[in-house]
């Protein structure tokens, strides 16, 4: 059964249509990317997956139950986790603060037990203080955990944004653009550490990115959207000598 | 000292020294240097509960002295209309009764009007609040059982050192705690980012409504306060300028910070007291205080936007005179 099934999800902005009668299914495990030129919809898509905008028309399935018209917090907390385009961390908290904010739902202190703070607040604490450092450490990023988010260079606060997603303990992870801005080594271990992620929590990954060797790399399976509509799918083999997407991308010959 | 009883110790170190300097201000301090001294115990309740919304959780309230008046109309009402004075520990017993009931009133409204109007966002929430305080202002000059314009008059005189700062001390002891867990890192991650927060599965909505509430007891506790010695209330009291004046304090002291925002009530509130004293040429400067405000203000989003102890951390602050060793970087898991 897929994980994520979306049926003829259309976004109209007034008269504009952001995304068209966009039909796709994401698969457990699996590594998928969103793919296409500027303004072809790719976050608009992402947008509506986890409830910041509603969908004009169209339905989602996660987990074969729909989430349209859930609130975005309700949606992560049934799974789907996101990063955004242009970074959003906490910047005022520490990074270990950040991080601590993905596991808010899953703690069981309430407001009573946050201001009295009995023994099982402190023995909740300290677990999961061990689960961030756990995550923390396979980032590399223990040595900044006392950092301020906002002093951290941006390829850091990247795994740190990543981090943070990790610890709401999804089966779905939407990257907007993680490779936007990083240098071709940090590209690579960009692409090594999203496997990673993969097999080592059984999620299934959808990313967006502009970067076709690291699309092409990782992907297992790759959905292009011109102009709002999805005019490909498949392989990377199949998009890469699809006709339809060289014309998105280069323009008509002649 | 286990990090796991700190915050009761401090609470109870706070109490003691609230009760061991009472006895000796009580019979050294006159009643005008007393007056100005519960005054600003008061100003830094309001201030430190202000703090919770607008500081901690970043939403612009411009109707903190509404609540206030809510809470000292409840409970001056209480106990001139249908306790009557009482003596003694009776006396005690019904004060913490009747300044409860109005906390409480005060929290029902915050929960009343932040439902609906935590759902927006900056200057439009700003607005919504004004208008709120403004309507509780107006409300309260109308209804002629609660002494229309005029006020209620006669509020036996309850509020004592120990009640304001014991009420302070406790107070001090919830937002502290409450920063440092669960739902002040769910406030703090609202004020940093709404849609960030969301993303992670943080209901930004309850955490909003839920520091609205908060601030607006202790706001109504601190208007009881207010009326049980002032021995009279009346609704002009309770005006837009007393609500900016209140947002002066937290934004002087620093948003989000309890200590800097402790801080900047105490001297907003001896300054007026302080200028009085200053004879400049047959002026008096108090007169000029509105123009000294200001001023620091100025003075003060030039040379210190973030408040006098805005992102201040006592740890980072001793850690400065520290040599600190270069720690080791570790290896991410893959590479």
């Amino acid at each position: 059964m897929s994980l994520l099934h979306i049926n003829n999800l259309t976004m109209r902005f007034g008269g504009l249509t952001a995304v068209d009668a966009v039909t796709e299914t994401i698969e457990p495990l699996s590594l998928a990317g969103l793919i296409g030129p500027n303004g072809a919809g790719k976050t608009t898509v992402f947008n509506m997956i986890t409830g910041v905008y509603q969908p004009t028309e169209g339905e989602i399935l996660f987990d074969a139950l729909s989430i349209v018209g859930s609130n975005p917090h309700e949606i992560a907390n049934q799974g789907i986790a996101r990063t955004f385009q242009n970074i959003r961390l906490f910047p005022s908290l520490s990074v270990f603060d950040n991080v601590r904010v993905g596991f808010n739902n899953a703690s069981k202190t309430g407001l009573f037990g946050s201001i009295l703070q009995p023994g099982r607040y402190w023995t909740e604490e300290k677990e999961i203080a061990d689960k961030i450092d756990h995550l923390l450490g396979m980032f590399g990023l223990l040595d900044n955990r006392q950092e301020l988010a906002k002093n951290l260079s941006y390829g850091d606060q990247r795994r740190v944004e990543i981090v943070r997603a990790m610890a709401t303990d999804p089966k779905l992870l939407l990257l907007d653009e993680p490779a936007a801005g990083m240098n071709p080594t940090e590209k690579v271990e960009l692409m090594n550490l999203i496997r990673y992620l993969r097999d080592e929590f059984k999620i299934a990954i959808l990313l967006i990115e502009h970067d076709m060797k690291v699309v092409m790399g990782i992907c297992e399976k790759i959905a292009v959207l011109d102009h709002g509509a999805k005019i490909a799918s498949g392989t990377p083999e199949e998009v890469k000598n699809n006709p339809e997407v060289i014309k998105a991308y280069l323009g008509e010959s002649g | 000292m286990s990090k796991k009883n700190r915050s009761y110790i401090y609470l109870l170190v706070g109490l003691v020294a609230v009760v061991g300097l009472s006895f000796p201000l009580e019979a050294s301090v006159n009643s005008y240097d007393m007056r100005i001294i519960i005054n600003i115990g008061i100003s830094m309740i309001l201030a430190a509960s202000l703090n919770l919304i607008n500081g901690f959780t970043g939403q612009f309230s411009l109707g903190h002295a509404g609540f206030m008046a809510i809470g000292a109309y409840t409970a001056s009402a209480l106990t001139t209309l249908v306790f009557g004075s009482a003596e003694g520990v009776t006396q005690e017993l019904l004060f913490l009764v009747v300044l409860l009931a109005g906390g409480i009133t005060a929290a029902i409204a915050g929960l009343l009007i932040g439902i609906p109007s935590l759902r927006l966002k900056g200057d439009y929430l700003a607005i919504v609040t004004l208008g709120f305080g403004e309507i509780i202002r107006v409300i309260l000059q109308n209804i002629e059982p609660l002494g229309g314009s005029l006020g209620i008059s006669g509020i036996p005189r309850y509020t004592t050192f120990i009640w304001t700062f014991g009420i302070l001390a406790v107070l001090i002891f919830i937002s502290e705690n409450l920063m440092r867990s669960t739902y002040g890192r769910g406030f703090l991650a609202t004020r940093d980012d709404e849609i960030a927060a969301e993303s992670v599965g943080v209901n930004t909505t309850k955490y909003k409504v839920i520091a609205f509430v908060i601030g607006a007891f202790f706001a109504g506790v601190a208007g009881g306060l207010y009326g049980h010695y002032n021995s009279l209330i009346r609704p002009l009291d309770f005006g837009f300028l007393k609500s900016v004046e209140i947002v002066v304090m937290v934004i002087l002291g620093g948003m989000g910070s309890t200590w800097g925002v402790l801080l900047a009530a105490a001297l907003l509130t001896y300054l007026p007291e302080a200028l009085r004293k200053i004879d400049l040429f047959g002026v008096s400067l108090s007169d000029f205080r509105m123009t000294i405000y200001s001023l620091a203000l100025i003075l003060l989003m030039i040379f210190r936007p973030q408040g006098l102890l805005g992102n201040f951390n006592p740890k980072e602050f001793a850690g400065r005179f520290k040599k600190n060793g270069q720690s080791k970087k570790s290896k991410p898991a893959v590479s």
